[in-house]
């Protein structure tokens, strides 16, 4: 059987490192009329565009795609159209189409890619959208994805920098992807962790997204490449700073003892070196360090919200936990986070 | 010892060299060869960890980055073996509650001990609940998963009969077995160390 994928260091952790992005982004040109409708681009680093059609709809436009993270190519499909369509839940949108990018070997198999487009499509069907074509293109190495689109009302929008003092912080799935599949890329990854690994990458936000119906969230995002404390940064921006309570956080089973073993990723660095000295350690373990940087795929959202809201939010999502709080940020020399 | 590295993506080169180097009986100085910088910032955290000098050393190769440690074997087998110590380790619990003040955070708190203790390198041998740790291991407790866990970790879990049946507790057990004080106090004049949260 040679349904199988070639995986090296695929999903999320093949992703730009934060640092080199904002560089290349600055320096493009801007629009001189920057359009009114276009509510959010590029220049606020949220996870999806948003286009004001009417005073009631705006559409929300989002992409992503990745090298194979995992060997069977139905699972690889699955996660990266779980990973793509989890930044519309990420803004408040609703999914509505879905367009597959595909690129892919001239010499190898195409049953493999009908898997892996099944098993694409059978998540966008999930989520209530639907495939609506695609572009697919030869090359050395196969790599799949999605652009999706979703409408939200403009005013139930969720942005990802945009939290209140005094807020609570939730994450609604565990951390640690990146350091299971870094394990199991070299045979090391207990059966349990991969598994679980696994079913949280095959977790649509979608739950996570309905169960915050008739909630005020100040802001949300997905956890995905850039690790939690870099989506964290972005949710602070310079006015907030974060607390958090590192033994709130989520995670798979024995990913700390993992990343003790350096089972790290190449990204995960990046992630540190990228947030260097915004973020404060207070007596906490290397491997939680790690873990904090790990670069998760098809993460779980990051929200921002009361305390009270907060409580209604655990109610109905009982996996997620509040790991941290948002307060004012004092002075310039205030680390923008606080992990105890 | 000598490493090529170079064409292996992170982290393969710090586990490949992690690996051959885990039975080491002497000093032994080691040298890395990577072609990326990310590489080498991972062994300098490796090397931070193991307690081993780190020195990037210049090279004339392109894209080659050298890398020089001398690997000292006690911090080795500390940090990747988990010296156990002497003895089993047992933890008796007496409450459902950590500490005093308030309940509400004491709950909290055991819940999260348990759990951290799921994730401990060094499980404990034994896990004993006694007076209202009893509702620890019964049902409606928060920490059954994580008990569990421990359990299939091989740690025993073990709650005190007598307090079962005092808070009408005895058909209610979720996890590990019924004890009696006579086993109680064997497992505690026997262990290596006790510890009481």
């Amino acid at each position: 059987m040679s349904e199988k994928l070639f995986c090296n260091g695929g999903g999320c952790t093949a992703k730009l490192g934060p640092g080199a992005l904002s560089r290349i982004l600055s320096k493009l040109e801007k629009p001189k009329d920057r359009d009114p409708d276009l509510l959010v681009g590029f220049d606020s680093s949220d996870d999806a565009a948003v286009y004001r059609i009417t005073d009631d709809i705006a559409v929300v436009q989002t992409l992503d795609f990745f090298p194979p993270l995992v060997e069977d190519p139905y699972i690889f499909g699955q996660i990266a159209a779980t990973n793509a369509l989890s930044d519309l839940y990420a803004m408040g949108a609703t999914p509505k189409t879905a367009l597959n990018i595909v690129s892919f070997p001239q010499t190898a198999d195409l049953n493999v890619l009908g898997r892996i487009l099944d098993g694409g499509n059978s998540v966008v069907l999930t989520a209530g959208a639907m495939l609506a074509g695609g572009h697919s293109i030869f090359d050395d190495t196969i790599k799949y994805g999605l652009s999706c689109m979703g409408t939200v009302h403009p005013d139930r929008m969720f942005q990802n920098n945009t939290p209140g003092i005094g807020d609570v912080l939730v994450l609604t799935k565990p951390l640690g992807t990146g350091i299971a599949l870094s394990a199991d890329r070299m045979g090391d990854c207990p059966g349990i962790t991969y598994s679980h690994a696994i079913e949280s990458m095959l977790t649509l936000n979608k739950s996570a997204f309905e169960a915050l119906e008739g909630l005020n969230p100040h802001a949300v995002t997905d956890v995905t490449g850039f690790g939690l404390i870099n989506h964290l940064l972005e949710m602070v921006g310079t006015e907030y700073a974060a607390t958090v309570d590192s033994s709130r956080v989520p995670r798979l089973e024995h990913v700390l003892r993992l990343a003790k073993g350096f089972y790290i990723t190449a990204a995960g660095e990046r992630n540190r070196s990228f947030a260097a000295d915004k973020v404060c350690f207070e007596r906490v373990p290397f491997a939680m360090e790690e873990l904090l940087f790990d670069p998760q795929t098809s993460g779980g959202l990051l929200i921002s919200l009361s305390p009270e809201d907060a409580d209604t939010l655990l109610e109905r999502q009982p996996k997620a936990s509040i790991i941290g709080r948002i307060e004012r940020r004092n002075a310039p020399s205030q680390a923008s986070i606080t992990v105890f | 010892m000598r490493f090529d590295e170079r064409g292996h993506a992170c982290p393969q080169p710090v586990i490949n060299v992690k690996k051959a180097l885990a039975a080491i009986s002497a000093q032994t100085e080691v040298e890395v060869l990577v072609d990326n910088q990310t590489a080498v910032e991972n062994f300098r955290k490796f090397a931070a960890q193991m307690g081993w000098t780190f020195e990037q050393r210049p090279s004339d190769e392109q894209q080659t980055y050298i890398i020089h440690m001398v690997a000292s074997p006690k911090c080795d087998c500390e940090a990747m073996d988990f010296a156990p110590t002497s003895g089993k380790v047992v933890i008796l619990i007496n409450s459902r509650l950590i500490g005093e003040g308030d309940p509400a955070l004491g709950q909290v708190l055991m819940k999260s001990f348990l759990y951290a203790l799921t994730e401990a390198d060094r499980k404990p041998d034994e896990i004993i609940f006694m007076n209202s740790g009893a509702y620890l291991t019964t049902e409606g407790s928060e920490s059954i998963d994580d008990l569990k866990l421990l359990a299939s970790a091989g740690v025993s879990i073990t709650t005190c009969g007598t307090c079962l049946n005092f808070y009408g507790l005895q058909d209610s057990l979720m996890v590990g077995s019924v004890s009696n004080m006579y086993s109680i106090v064997e497992s505690l004049t026997d262990a290596g160390k006790v510890i009481r949260p």
